[in-house]
Formats: structure tokens, sequence, C-alpha cells
């Protein structure tokens, strides 16, 4: 937590040299940027005439209008509860964001056909494999980290050689060498289980140092109290370290979560007909291929942002038995 | 003392590294006794104690307790801690529980006994030192003084034969420290065999049958407190005694 002081803050963008500032660039960035040809143009025709040959006047009237807009938004929002900035900024972003996909003129006929196969077979997979490998990967990554921590030579070797394997290669070239160089060794693997794999192993090898970071800030009191009550090993960390270790290990494992959710699009290269990879080939045969990847983009999106909630949700209740 | 011995050190020698923490420590404990344990900081009086439960190894001689010859391997470990409680300097509740499953804890997971059976005793407990209506808070709501004394009646609730407390009153507030002497006090009055280190004089005084002066891993003096504060042997014991007592 960034604890604020206690003393009156000054709003940032309420203080004139910061509101100049602010407008001299907008001004100046659309000034350069020749907005002659846009429809916010055609909207400034009563002022400047025809837009394409209004000239360095035309240019000048539409960047001081935009930034009048801009900065004036942004002096408005300095006034209202931080809650209601928040949300503010989140809907303007957003509806830029809307507008910016416009101008690719998507087709909503084609998105309407081909959502419910993105979603039946392409989110399926997506959430399928990933929370697979999410769960194998948790487990090698408790067994890593009592690994990496034991005194044992060769627990600690074959943990770190491990983690310094997985982490020091890319995960498409993992996800390649498993698919075709377990063949080799006579292992014939599906696409699904070689991708699931591949995800475990490298996940699990991150995770592994999340998971030995979290047990390791533990304090030794805790270790010495269990001992002193007879607590073996296991029972002190499965009920005594590992529930301690948890908020550390968290905001952390969320990360590494929403980040193999989207990893898991590397496992279309071997063929598993996951979000990207249907992303990829439904629009090919029409051309349509923006349609899809937006689709497809807005998909993972949302996933993320379950994921982001669920996080923050497990964070509150564990933060219960720290409140005063 | 004719009562039989719980504790039995037998030249006992720990190093850590080159540095000779314990040397050649000889001491009985016998069952009902109250010792206390006093001396300059680094003079091994906590890892002494420490010896006792095996949150410390020792490299050379014999600690017996309760009849278990302490060694490296588990089982023997593990009938003694089961039965030995300990109170730590900065208490080491275990935050994520509350209170009542700190005390339930224990005799749960260690002796198998059931959860209906384990709260009767941990609220039995907790109503002894003097706190049942903290039962459901989670130990950072409680005052230190209050947190110390859960912490005993997390260790009584195992039923140990004997009590070690390591500094149990160093972290406290000192407005606090009497509440948890009193809680202790009254254990020893209870029968409860204990062997504490304190600098808590008074303590020593009223409740101790035996002070214990270590000094650089030795102990340097044993006497009843009457002569342990009246008429102290050794110079360091004076000379110790003169500082802690000045003011």
């Amino acid at each position: 937590m960034l604890y604020p002081d206690t003393v009156e803050a000054e709003i940032l963008v309420h203080k004139p040299w910061f509101v100049a500032t602010m407008f001299a660039i907008v001004l100046l960035i659309f000034m350069a940027l020749n907005m002659s040809g846009t429809s916010f143009a055609e909207l400034m025709r009563p002022v400047i005439g025809e837009p394409s040959t209004s000239g360095l006047y035309g240019r000048f009237a539409i960047g001081f209008a935009i930034a009048v807009i801009f900065t004036l938004n942004v002096v408005l929002i300095g006034f209202a509860p931080l809650r209601l900035q928040i949300g503010i900024v989140w809907l303007e972003l957003l509806l830029l964001f809307i507008a910016f996909f416009e101008t690719f003129h998507l087709s909503l006929p084609f998105i309407r056909e081909k959502l419910p196969f993105l979603i039946s077979q392409g989110v399926v997979t997506t959430l399928y494999v990933s929370a697979i490998s999410i769960v194998i990967a948790s487990v090698i990554a408790v067994a890593g980290a009592v690994a990496k921590l034991s005194s044992n030579g060769f627990a600690y070797a074959i943990a770190s050689f491990y983690t310094s394997f997985f982490r020091g290669l890319p995960l498409l070239m993992q996800v390649y060498l498993i698919y075709l160089g377990l063949p080799q060794l006579g292992f014939v693997i599906n696409a699904v289980p070689a991708g699931i794999l591949a995800l475990s192993l490298c996940y699990g090898a991150y995770m592994t140092e999340i998971f030995r970071s979290g047990i390791q800030s533990i304090d030794r009191g805790q270790w010495e109290a269990s001992r002193s009550m007879g607590f073996g090993f296991a029972l002190t960390m499965r009920r005594i370290i590992l529930p301690q270790a948890l908020p550390v290990i968290i905001p952390p494992t969320g990360n590494q979560f929403i980040s193999m959710l989207k990893d898991s699009s590397l496992v279309s290269v071997i063929g598993v007909w996951e979000l990207m990879f249907l992303a990829r080939t439904l629009g090919q045969k029409t051309f349509q291929h923006m349609e899809m990847l937006i689709s497809a983009a807005m998909i993972y999106w949302m996933l993320s942002i379950c994921l982001e909630l669920i996080q923050s949700r497990i964070e509150r209740h564990y933060a219960r038995s720290k409140v005063r | 003392m004719s009562a039989e011995a719980i504790i039995e050190a037998k030249a006992v020698s720990k190093w850590y590294g080159q540095f000779h923490a314990l040397k050649d420590i000889n001491l009985t404990v016998h069952k009902g006794e109250r010792i206390v344990i006093c001396g300059p900081s680094g003079s091994g009086k906590s890892t002494l104690i420490r010896c006792f439960n095996r949150l410390e190894a020792h490299q050379e001689g014999d600690i017996v307790v309760n009849g278990v010859a302490l060694h490296g391997k588990m089982e023997n470990v593990a009938a003694v801690r089961s039965n030995v409680g300990m109170v730590f300097q900065h208490f080491n509740l275990f935050p994520h529980m509350t209170v009542l499953m700190n005390c339930m804890a224990g005799p749960m997971w260690v002796k198998g006994v059931s959860a209906a059976e384990a709260r009767k005793t941990a609220l039995q407990f907790l109503e002894r030192v003097r706190i049942p209506e903290q039962a459901n808070k989670f130990p950072v709501q409680l005052s230190g003084g209050q947190q110390q004394r859960v912490a005993i009646a997390r260790s009584l609730c195992m039923k140990p034969d004997v009590m070690l407390f390591d500094e149990p009153t160093s972290a406290l507030d000192p407005e606090m420290v009497s509440e948890v002497l009193e809680t202790m006090t009254g254990l020893a009055r209870d029968g409860m065999t204990m062997v504490c280190v304190t600098h808590e004089m008074g303590f020593a005084r009223a409740v101790a049958d035996r002070v214990i002066f270590m000094d650089a891993g030795q102990i340097v003096e044993e006497a009843t407190p009457d002569e342990f504060f009246s008429r102290p042997r050794h110079d360091r014991t004076k000379l110790f005694l003169s500082q802690i007592l000045k003011h």
C-alpha cells in the first residue's frame, strides 16, 4: 500500500501550469497529425470551411477544439470523487477503444455467426488446457519449493536444474520439443497432452520460485512454535507455513495464472483447436481476419478480468487475520 | 529434593561453528520444581532451554527428558516435544488461526483428540489465563500480554509435564508484564514443573526453588533465591546483580 500523506494534496490536474502544458501538448500533437481528412474535421466544417483546403488555419482550429475538449474533460474529472473518477476514465478509454475498432468496419453478422463455435470449441479448450496446467503447475511448485529449500543434495540439484532449464527456454520451443521430441524417444503424444505438459512444466518452474520465496517469508518462530508442540514437517508445512505463505504467494501466482491463460495460445502451433487457433483459421477462408482476432482478443481479456476478480477476492479473504 | 528427575543434562556442550556456546552443563530438574535461569545476554541461557526440547542440537553429553534420551532420532524428539511446553519471547502464535484454534491445534493434530474434546480443554485453559472472551479473535487483535497468555494456554492444552519459558516478558510493554507473571505464578502454585529464562528478579525471588546464573556458556552459580540474592558467592554474579538491581 502507498500510504498517502495527511497533508491536503493539491489536485494536479487543477494546477494552472499542468493544465496549460497539457493543453499545449495536445494542441501541438493534433496540429502535427493533420486531421483534415477525418469525420471530426467534417464536424468543424462551419468554422473552417472545406477541410481539405483550410490549410494551417484548419489544422489549428481542429487541434484547438480537441485540446479544449480534452483539457476540459480532464479538469472536470478532477472534481469527481475517487471512485467516480476511476469509473469515468475506464469508460472513456473503453469508448475510445470501441471507436478505434469501429474504423475497421468489422462485419458483425460474420462475428455473430462464428462466435458460438469460437466459444464452444475455442474457449472451452483454452480453459480446459489452462485449468489442468495450473493445477499440475501448482503441485510441481510446492514440491519444487520444498526441494529447493531442503538440505537434501539430490532434491536441491534436481529442483534447481529443473527450474533453470524450464525458465531458460522459450515456452514455444518447449511446446515443440515435447510434441516433436517425445515421439523420438518412443512416446507418441497427442497435441493436447503435449501442450498441457509443456505449460505445466514451464509454469511449474516459475511458480517454484514464487512458492519458495513465500515459504521463506515466514518467520522462523512459526517453525519453532510448531516443532515445540510436536508437529512434524508435513503437518507444519500444510497447516502452519503454507496457509501463511499464501497471501504472499497469491498476487504473483495470480499473475502467472493470467499469463498462462494467454500463453496457452502457444499450443495452437501444434494444432490444438483452442481460441487462438480458431481465431486465426475461422476468418481465413473469407479474409475476415480482424473480426475473429478482435473477438478472440476480447474473450481473452474478459477471461483475464474474471481471474483478476477471483484473485482480489482471495486476497481480501486472506487479509482477514491481519485486520486489527 | 527426592522427587523424580524430569530433565537431566549431563556434561552438555554445544558449539556454533567455532563458538563454544554451552560448556559442560550439568543440571537436573525435578518434578514440581521451579527453576529460574538468568545471566547476561549471550550467556547461553536461551540456548540451554532450547536444547531441552531439541530446538537446538547439543554436540556432547546427554539430555534425558522424562526418561527419553534426546538425540537426532525423530521418534524420541517427537515424544519429548509433545510433553514439553514452550513459551517464546515473541509469542509465536499462529496468526492465521483464531485464539481458540491456536489452542485446539496441538491436541487435535498431535494427540488425535476429538474437536469437541480439544475445544473443551482449550476453553478451560483460556479461562485459566483469564481471556476466554477473546477465543474467537485473531492474535493480532490482542495486546502483547494477552497474546503471551494465549501462548501459555496453547502450551498447557498439550498437558505438558514441564513448561519452558524463554524470556516470556522481554518483548512486552511494561504494564503488561505483571499479567503474564501472575499467570506464571498461578501455574507454579498449581505444581507445574517450570524452567524460566527471565530477567524478572521479583518473580525469581517469589516463585523459584532454585536460581541458576549462567555466564559465557557455563553455570556459574546455583542457589536458592534467598542465598542467591542476599549472599551471592561469585564476583560475576555480584556484578550482574548490582547492575540489574541498580535502578
